[in-house]
């Protein structure tokens, strides 16, 4: 019971220490609360990315990777392409999740959770993507972006004439659900039982 | 720090290496699973950021075709988990394990 009960305990915790920095952001260091707000989503977002890749419960891991989508729909909304964010609630809250939800419901076995999580290599994989992040945020900060314009907010009426007119981008948007009908299709014939086969 | 373009591509970073882990370190085809479904949210991300602020071109337009491939890229990846997942399904239904180094039919 307990052992259950501490994960639950540190996330809270580590939820209201980033709440109180953020607040302490607004309240003493006078910054803007969008830079709050960036603070909080992000802090939400790499905290539950973490726990989906090193949870032991794959459920937990699937519910903590929705919590991690919507996050991130905050911050697209907040760089200022909010229908970015709409279609990233409705596809992958709405709709990935829960096909992998599903997924693990349909293959998980009784003693899952209880056997070894990790590949041996897991060590090795550790080393390798604290190479890549800092290799390249070291570039990030490296590079001069030069000047930068000011921001412009996503417009949908313009977006919407260029997915939907003939010279912008009409034909991948078809080619994209041709894309999308073909794996349907796949996806019923791949996960179809065959008659006679195994259960 | 939210009027920065490094502050964005930064975030992306670390959500794509997160997601490199998971996919190199998981024992669970559908952890592997969800471990690229970050990846490709990262990658995302560093597109919108892109668009945003201006890489396109600072005008209506430029930020509609960098949120274009953003959308693009959304719709592939529900392509890809379809597909991923149907095939984890068909495997599990021959095998009855989800584990990776289990599948080992092509080794012996």
């Amino acid at each position: 019971m307990l052992r259950t009960l501490v994960p639950i305990l540190i996330a809270a915790a580590t939820l209201g220490i980033v709440t109180g920095i953020a607040a302490l952001m607004i309240v003493l260091l006078g910054q803007d609360w969008e830079d709050a707000l960036l603070w909080l989503l992000s802090a939400v977002m790499i905290g539950s990315a973490v726990l989906v890749v090193t949870m032991r419960d794959i459920i937990r891991c699937g519910l903590a990777m929705i919590v991690c989508f919507g996050a991130l729909a905050g911050i697209y909304v907040l760089i200022g392409a909010p229908l970015i964010g709409a279609t990233q609630v409705i596809v992958y809250i709405g709709a990935i999740s829960v096909l992998i939800l599903f997924a693990i419901m349909l293959t998980q076995t009784k003693d899952a959770p209880r056997v070894l999580v990790f590949q041996s290599q897991s060590a090795a994989a550790a080393v390798a993507s604290i190479i890549i992040a800092t290799v390249v945020a070291l570039a990030i900060t490296a590079t001069d972006w030069g000047e930068l314009p000011q921001r412009v907010r996503l417009d949908t009426d313009e977006l919407s004439r260029l997915l939907f007119t003939e010279g912008g981008n009409l034909l991948p948007f078809e080619v994209i659900g041709v894309l999308l009908l073909a794996a349907v299709i796949g996806g019923v014939f791949l996960a179809k039982r065959e008659p006679g086969g195994p259960p | 720090m939210s009027n920065s373009l490094d502050a964005y591509l930064i975030l992306s970073a670390l959500l794509f290496s997160i997601g490199t882990f998971g996919f190199l370190a998981r024992r669970n085809a559908i952890s592997m699973l969800m471990s690229i479904e970050l990846m490709l949210n990262a990658v995302n991300l560093a597109i919108v950021a892109f668009a945003a602020f201006g890489a396109f071109g600072a005008t209506q337009e430029g930020v509609s075709r960098g949120s274009v491939i953003a959308l693009m890229v959304i719709s592939v990846a529900a392509a890809e988990a379809t597909v991923g997942l149907a095939i984890i399904i068909a495997i599990y239904r021959n095998r009855r394990t989800p584990l990776v180094d289990e599948y080992d039919a092509m080794r012996q």
